[in-house]
């Protein structure tokens, strides 16, 4: 990768004149010494050994799951099945991502419907709502819930909260039962709603952080432009902190979608994986890439690992696309929002 | 209530300033009402769970609220104070799992908690015995996390630093992007990475140093982007001043510029250690398992404590329970401390501005 | 259309800070007052208190009364979000919706309250609009957004916002003062028709504005910093331009301080 040799570097406050000899250019940076070049050197080239390592994770992952699929029997795609030893298949291996694609966004996607509003909600009350003196501790225990280790929402959620959404489950399937979705034949509920729930609590302190954030930017101008109109609380924020917002709140879930499509520990403790799908939520089984890729490791062969790959390359791919398309979000907003000033 | 609705274009000299409004204590009320009847509900339809009595409390708040807002303020005001209890109901659903989650940790931790318990290993232990310890673990997992600060520190340091001082063109803006990008990569893909190229293609064991490199991939864009923060607070004016005596610019950098921010960057790296020291999806695929001390992370598997709670809660046993339960508040002290000594130090170094 | 403001023993504070102490005034129907006076001598503070603005400000408290038309902006019962309709406010930088068009920012108060036919919205906006001298400027682009005009369309577009609720009282804090020359003048233009049809308080730091759009003029100032904002006087502006009672006033209008 050459470096930017052929691209000016854009004005800034420092540089006016646009150096065109490499030697401009590095007197430019301030880099006309021996020592300054090594620094320089020794800075740029963490960068790119930064961008080496993800194109290293994306050529090695690429390398091992196209070793996994070329002697792959079902369709990677759409098999029902995770069979790399061929046990059922008279050793040939047999295996496919459907169930863990179904189960990842079925549980992410309960993990948003729950996380978003109640996050936004949070937000508000620590811009708008609390008093003062209690927004900064209550922040502080936003990020605390951050900070709290996977493995440790799984076993609390595995030990403490299944147990104790049976009763929730039957009242769902009590009135909801009727849809497939909500039906609830008892036992354990390590379902994917359970794990849904579970990603919900976790996804919530960046969902928040993000929110917070875009809240407490939005111009006090525009709130008060508002306020005497006369606006009632409510009001001043749908007319004024919301729109600000918005795309603020779409990127941060997208975060949030990111991290809950990639958590691997909790799910794998909290879910008893079963590779069907299951059209009711709250029975148990499904499974996501991540949980699956932790459960099934351990007993797995040289092949069975690189099969393991194929699927963690897809996620990969998924949790980059929607990580890319949030921080494009963020970074657009970012120019347009001092559009006004 | 048609004492707040205004028509438009005349009749606005009859615009009432006073408006019906609900007591000051009306929240406070309803709030206890709805939770003396979900508890009542809850008893006499006999339902187990204490989810189900705060959710029929919460929603119970919200509606009566807004009926009785409706009832005197008018609809305008109704609103707004549903608005305002939904974002009470929030705020409280997510304290809950919080306190919970702390609460459970700490009763059923302290079970086995003790110096026996931090200073043996489980060799030799069978999982349904009690007994045994996580001395193992935490030597595993402090060589494993100290590792993966040896290869992430300086790369991130020297990145935010080109990114701050020097990065102005496309290079800056792609490396800008990946270290975002690189931020959301599922720990797991990581273990994954280091899994193909160094013990599936280049044939190595499982070792503690493996999983190192694994969470310091984790680790290098929180460094990154913390540390990029704290630059852009050193004030302009203080690299210009050094400039301006003819110091060169590394030497400014070195000399003025990361000392004045070295308390934001402290903050920073302890932040992502305590991220990483609980990651346990890259030491599972990594750094295998090993009930015994092993102190040498280049040879052959080790503990860890993130794993251990994993394994003890997967023997299915009591015992095991207590001991994952017990490793779980062992970890989770560890990080709040790393959390709270962070904390301090950034308030205690934090630039001072404004002079 | 027009109220008279009563204002007697008025005391704002931020937190313990007490920012206006013992202010006590009459604001005339159908006139321009206006507020001048040195830096932090409380003028935008008071002229806050006056809608209940400042209350919004964490800490912001006020005692004293503030009568509208004899009834008191801060009686029990009074709420805040039916003062502000009553009397509206203009503010030091232009602030139109960044998110709105240009219609919508002048519907916006009117929108608070419901449902509203569309034909009587586009009457409303066209008469605030022309109202505020912005009609002719905007009539092609009124669903462009708001922040799309220069500074001193965006403030008269604010001015139509305002106007739109019909209120009683409008309050202007220092509405020219991130405004070139010439759009400065056109807002004083308006304000001179506008005073037809409400009373207008404005809050500035110009005290030629002052002598050219006001009737009224009030000079506050302060003991020494730190110290509460004081009213000194307030009377004809033609009296405190040219014959004011107190020697302070002189010294301030003849820029011996501030």
């Amino acid at each position: 990768m050459d470096i930017p040799t052929d691209t000016p570097p854009p004005p800034s406050h420092v540089e006016d004149a646009k150096p065109t000899t490499p030697e401009q250019k590095r007197a430019a940076r301030g880099a006309t010494r021996p020592g300054d070049r090594i620094f320089l050197g020794l800075s740029r080239g963490s960068g790119i050994v930064l961008l080496l390592i993800m194109a290293a994770v994306a050529a090695f992952l690429a390398y091992r799951a196209s070793v996994a699929l070329a002697d792959n029997e079902g369709n990677f795609l759409t098999t029902f099945e995770w069979d790399p030893a061929g046990v059922a298949h008279d050793g040939k291996p047999y295996f496919g991502i459907a169930v863990l694609v179904f189960g990842t966004i079925v549980s992410s996607i309960i993990a948003l419907a729950i996380a978003v509003p109640v996050a936004i909600g949070i937000a508000l009350f620590i811009s708008h709502y609390a008093p003062r003196k209690l927004a900064a501790p209550i922040a502080y225990v936003i990020d605390l819930l951050a900070a709290v280790p996977s493995i440790v929402y799984g076993l609390w959620g595995a030990l403490v909260v299944a147990p104790n959404l049976t009763g929730l489950y039957s009242w769902l399937d009590d009135y909801f039962g009727w849809t497939g979705v909500f039906e609830y034949e008892g036992g354990a509920p390590r379902s994917l709603m359970t794990v849904g729930i579970l990603l919900a609590i976790m996804i919530l302190p960046i969902i928040t952080n993000v929110s917070r954030e875009v809240f407490l930017q939005v111009p006090k101008m525009h709130e008060e432009a508002a306020l005497a109109l006369g606006a009632t609380r409510w009001e001043v924020i749908r007319m004024s902190v919301l729109p600000f917002g918005r795309s603020g709140i779409i990127s941060a879930s997208m975060l949030g979608l990111g991290r809950a499509l990639g958590e691997t520990i909790a799910v794998a403790t909290v879910l008893s994986p079963n590779f069907v799908i299951n059209a009711s939520v709250l029975d148990y089984g499904g499974g996501t890439f991540a949980q699956n890729i932790a459960s099934k490791f351990s007993e797995a062969s040289e092949y069975g690992r690189d099969a393991l790959i194929a699927s963690g390359l897809v996620l990969f791919v998924i949790t980059l696309l929607v990580n890319g398309a949030a921080r494009l979000i963020i970074a657009r907003r970012k120019e347009y929002s001092g559009a006004n000033a | 209530m048609s004492t707040v609705t205004i028509k438009p274009g005349g009749g606005h000299d009859t615009t009432p300033l006073k408006a019906a409004r609900l007591p000051r204590w009306t929240p406070y009320a309803v709030a206890a009402g709805s939770l003396a009847v979900a508890v009542g509900i809850g008893l006499a339809a006999g339902l187990e769970s204490r989810m189900q009595w705060g959710l029929i409390a919460a929603v119970l708040f919200v509606a009566v609220s807004y009926a009785l807002a409706a009832r005197v303020e008018g609809t305008r005001q109704a609103k707004d104070r549903l608005a305002t209890s939904l974002v009470w109901v929030m705020f409280l659903l997510a304290v809950v799992p919080l306190a919970s989650l702390i609460y459970e940790t700490v009763e059923r931790g302290v079970k086995v908690f003790d110096g026996y318990f931090l200073s043996h290993s489980m060799g030799v232990v069978a999982d349904d015995e009690p007994g045994g310890g996580i001395y193992h673990a935490i030597i595993g997992t402090l060589e494993q996390v100290g590792l993966a600060c040896v290869i992430a520190v300086p790369i991130g340091l020297l990145t935010a630093i080109y990114l701050v001082e020097y990065g102005r063109g496309k290079l800056a803006k792609t490396v800008t992007f990946f270290v975002d990008v690189m931020t959301g990569i599922p720990s797991i893909v990581a273990g994954l990475f280091v899994l193909s190229f160094w013990i599936l293609i280049l044939g190595f064991d499982s070792s503690g140093w493996a999983g190192a490199m694994a969470l310091s991939i984790l680790m290098m864009p929180v460094v990154v982007r913390s540390t990029e923060e704290m630059l852009k607070l050193v004030p302009n004016e203080l690299r210009e001043a050094s400039l301006a005596l003819g110091v060169p610019k590394w030497r400014t950098i070195l000399k003025v510029v990361l000392p004045t921010a070295i308390g934001g960057i402290t903050t920073g790296v302890m932040l992502a250690v305590a991220r990483i020291a609980g990651e346990t999806a890259p030491v599972l695929l990594l750094v295998w398992v090993n009930p015994f001390i092993n102190t040498n992370p280049f040879d052959g598997p080790q503990g860890s404590l993130p794993l251990y709670i994993y394994q003890q809660y997967q023997s299915g046993t009591q015992a095991g329970y207590d001991r994952a339960w017990a490793a779980a508040l062992a970890l989770i002290s560890f990080i709040m401390i790393l959390n709270l000594v962070a904390r301090g130090i950034a308030r205690w170094k934090a630039p001072k501005t404004g002079r | 259309m027009a109220k008279r403001i009563d204002v007697s023993g008025l005391n704002a504070f931020y937190g313990s800070h007490k920012a206006i102490e013992d202010i006590s005034m009459t604001v005339e129907p159908r006139s321009v007052t206006a507020f001048i006076g040195p830096s932090g001598c409380g003028k935008s503070t008071f002229l806050r208190t006056l809608n209940r603005m400042h209350e919004v400000t964490p800490g912001g408290r006020v005692e004293g009364k503030v009568l509208l038309d004899g009834d008191d902006l801060y009686g029990s019962g009074v709420d805040p979000v039916n003062v502000r309709r009553t009397i509206g406010m203009v503010f030091q930088r232009p602030n139109p919706f960044p998110t709105m068009s240009i219609f919508d920012n002048v519907a916006a108060g009117l929108k608070l309250n419901g449902s509203y036919k569309k034909s009587e919205l586009n009457d409303v906006v066209e008469k605030s609009l022309k109202g505020a001298n912005l009609w002719n400027e905007v009539k092609d682009r009124l669903n462009k957004p708001g922040s799309g005009l220069s500074g001193g369309q965006q403030q008269r577009l604010c001015i139509a916002r305002a106007i739109a609720v019909e209120p009683q009282v409008l309050l202007m804090d220092e509405p020219c003062s991130a405004l070139d020359p010439i759009s400065t003048l056109a807002i004083e233009d308006l304000i001179g028709e506008l005073k037809e049809r409400f009373t207008i308080v404005i809050v500035t730091h110009n005290m030629q504005q002052a002598a050219r759009v006001s009737d009224r003029t009030a000079f506050f100032n302060l003991a020494a910093v730190g110290q509460p904002g004081k009213l000194i006087e307030i009377d004809e502006t033609e009296r405190i331009f040219s014959n004011p009672s107190v020697q302070a006033t002189e010294d301030y209008i003849s820029g011996r301080f501030g």
